[in-house]
């Protein structure tokens, strides 16, 4: 037990690190910045109680805010999607119950659960996310454009991740 | 009262999830780019602090084209100094002279925070408070405008970029004088848009946009674009015209911040204006 929390805090350091200094610079046509801290949420254990995740959503998503100078923004857009992670765990199908201590992640869970389980969530925070930012709805075409190009991208980088540090099958 | 424990209790997860994002609201509607500064001079010091260690590694990486814009810059700056003119009149004397006063100050920054893809864009630069800096100024580069001074810290100071639902400047076509209000829609963050030019002026493409230097914030005669088409919405008595930022704001690196040295005099007379 205490593995995972220890391997949560390394991750939250290091999902947060690398969202401020490598892809908060990133820039492709104006339009992308993919958000991969929320892997952060996403791969938080099945077990955690709904109020942790909520406040764990809140205080990455205001670490972040920090360092954009964006005070709310990502908190209030990784709330939400805290707040959605139950729902649409539900949606995707609930982990079978003899798997004691399987983690949401793709080792764990399979593709075929973990990608619209990611794909979902990712997008419901980018989604919130840019419409907060820009507060109107007149421009929704450009800011669906924004959404999905950043979508894409924060899957492409999940994706790798995923592939990158499910080397060896190893269960905490 | 045990009613109202139980509902808490079973309700908790809804009841934070809402506590949070009413948080996170009030966070962002008093942060609507003026009052930035009360919630963030707090974190402004730390985040300024990891910035500028990050920048101290990149900043190597560039020297090459920093070089370049300061001695393109120098250059230019030497053409303008009176030794390179000569003079022509022998009989010339210094006068010592009262009709110009000083007006802007410029403090050279360096930038150590940037984003160009959001559709409100702040930059931060390494100097503050301590140097001066102070809300309300302007930031330019040698080759065109960058934005306000928003918030300061004691050593830092976030810039509201040109690249910015909030940002609306008063700029003017050069070769007529004809004023309109520059803003960026957020589509290419090379193109931004002048508006309330009157559908009756005769302009063309590739025509300077420079500031009017009428909002007491931007000296006057700073380039910003050149027109890259004009259209006219129908029903509308005032062109839509996209223009290319002479700045290319994504490699922004080091920039001047303008003080202008009269701009209380200027706002207080504007204020009593106001009152009448």
């Amino acid at each position: 037990m205490n593995s995972i929390i220890l391997k949560n805090i390394a991750r939250f350091l290091v999902l947060v690190t690398l969202q401020v200094f490598l892809l908060n610079k990133i820039n492709f046509l104006g339009y992308l910045n993919p958000y991969i801290y929320i892997l952060f949420i996403l791969l938080l254990p099945f077990e955690t109680p709904g109020w942790l995740l909520l406040i764990l959503g809140f205080v990455i998503g205001l670490i972040v805010d920090m360092f954009a100078n964006t005070p709310g923004l990502n908190a209030s857009a990784t709330v939400f999607m805290a707040f959605m992670r139950p729902v649409i765990i539900n949606l995707v199908g609930k982990k079978p119950d003899y798997d004691i201590g399987g983690q949401p992640n793709m080792r764990d869970m399979g593709f075929k659960w973990f990608f619209p389980y990611a794909f979902l969530l990712v997008l419901i925070h980018h989604f919130i996310l840019n419409i907060i930012d820009v507060f109107s709805f007149r421009e929704l075409w450009q800011t669906m454009l924004r959404v999905i190009l950043s979508s894409i991208f924060t899957l492409v980088f999940i994706f790798l991740a995923q592939y990158m540090f499910s080397g060896k099958k190893e269960r905490g | 009262m045990r009613n109202l424990i139980a509902f808490i209790i079973r309700y908790h997860f809804f009841l934070l999830f809402l506590l949070l994002e009413v948080f996170s609201f009030v966070l962002i509607a008093n942060s609507t780019y003026y009052q930035r500064a009360s919630i963030l001079n707090t974190s402004n010091r730390i985040t300024g602090a990891v910035y500028n260690a990050f920048d101290n590694v990149t900043d190597y990486l560039s020297l090459r084209k920093t070089n370049y814009i300061l001695s393109e810059e120098n250059a230019r700056l030497r053409r303008a100094t009176r030794l390179s003119f000569l003079t022509a009149d022998t009989n010339s004397f210094f006068v010592n002279d009262t009709i110009y006063k000083l007006r802007y100050s410029y403090i050279a920054a360096k930038v150590i925070h940037n984003s160009v893809n959001k559709r409100n864009n702040y930059l931060m630069l390494n100097k503050g408070r301590k140097q001066g800096i102070d809300k309300d100024m302007a930031v330019i580069t040698s080759n065109g405008i960058v934005g306000t001074v928003v918030s300061v810290s004691n050593d830092f100071c976030w810039v509201m970029s040109v690249l910015n639902k909030h940002t609306k400047i008063s700029g003017r076509i050069k070769k007529n004088n004809q004023m309109g209000t520059i803003i960026w829609e957020g589509n290419d963050f090379n193109v931004g848009t002048l508006s309330d030019i009157p559908a009756h002026v005769k302009i063309a493409k590739g025509d300077t946009i420079v500031t009017s230097g009428y909002s007491h914030i931007f000296p006057a005669g700073i380039l910003v674009g050149t027109i890259l088409d004009f259209r006219v919405e129908q029903g509308d008595h005032f062109y839509v015209i996209p223009f290319r930022f002479s700045v290319d704001y994504n490699s922004l690196d080091y920039v001047y911040i303008v003080k202008n040295l009269l701009q209380e005099e200027e706002e207080k007379l504007e204020n009593t204006m106001q009152d009448e």
